[in-house]
């Protein structure tokens, strides 16, 4: 159950054959991997306005970010029938384009593997502590919490197997 | 008899500080306590820490609500939602 909090960038084919591998290279019980990458936009939007980001810093509180990403995977794996979850999140300073999340979940079967994907991003949403610093031509200013991200989360309570 | 107090993100910013060490004021046994202990300190801590605030806590690590118990040698965090991902 790899989960990583790092300034450095991430390579999507090399992140699931290593996960594979934890697996046994030759495990063909594996029939679904699911992977979702979440990137860097040029743009925000801010009270209905869209507003250009320049940059962006992520801040983290250190321990917590971890153990609150191994306990989603937990959550994930107790719901869903998947082999293993991995989690990369980078922090620090990143810019349009670039990557900064990566979750991969693997499983015998599509449909389980896909909701555990989406699960633990939302929920990493909400419950992972990180904070975005956006540098916009008018000056830096901090993400605002949505509301739809936490509505998000909400629609995977209460904890039942699907 | 202290408790560690970390800050992050715009309230850390705001306050000046990302940690300090803090003696647990007699009568402050929860995170809703210590939120109002802090609020009373006035100035930014008063507007950061008010009710009307959304805050997030810690403690020990783990996300916790107003009711959750503090005690010597934890560890209490206070931020702003997150906003990952």
């Amino acid at each position: 159950m790899p989960v990583r909090v790092q300034a450095e960038d991430f390579d999507l084919t090399r992140e699931i054959a290593a996960l594979r591998a934890v697996q046994g290279a030759r495990n063909a019980k594996i029939g679904a991997i699911a992977a979702f990458i979440g990137t860097v936009r040029d743009l925000n939007e801010v009270e209905g306005e869209q507003r250009a980001v320049l940059q962006m810093t992520l801040e983290h509180y250190p321990g917590m970010t971890e153990r609150a990403l191994e306990k989603i995977v937990l959550d994930a794996k107790g719901r869903w029938n998947i082999f293993d979850a991995l989690v990369i999140h980078r922090i620090g300073s990143l810019g349009p384009l670039d990557q900064i999340v990566l979750v991969v979940t693997i499983g015998a079967h599509r449909g389980e593997a896909f909701a555990a994907c989406e699960f633990i991003m939302d929920y990493l949403k909400t419950q992972a502590p990180f904070w975005k610093k956006e540098a916009t031509p008018a000056g830096a200013r901090w993400v605002e919490a949505r509301a739809g991200d936490d509505s998000a989360a909400a629609r995977w309570e209460p904890a039942v197997k699907p | 008899m202290t408790i560690k107090l970390l800050f992050f993100a715009g309230l850390r910013e705001a306050v000046g500080r990302s940690s300090e060490a803090l003696a647990l004021p007699p009568g402050v046994a929860d995170v809703g306590a210590l939120r109002a202990h802090l609020a009373a300190r006035g100035g930014v801590w008063a507007e950061h820490f008010a009710p009307a605030r959304n805050l997030r806590a810690a403690v020990n690590q783990d996300m916790a609500n107003a009711g959750v118990a503090v005690r010597s040698g934890d560890e209490v965090a206070f931020f702003p939602p997150v906003t990952g991902g």
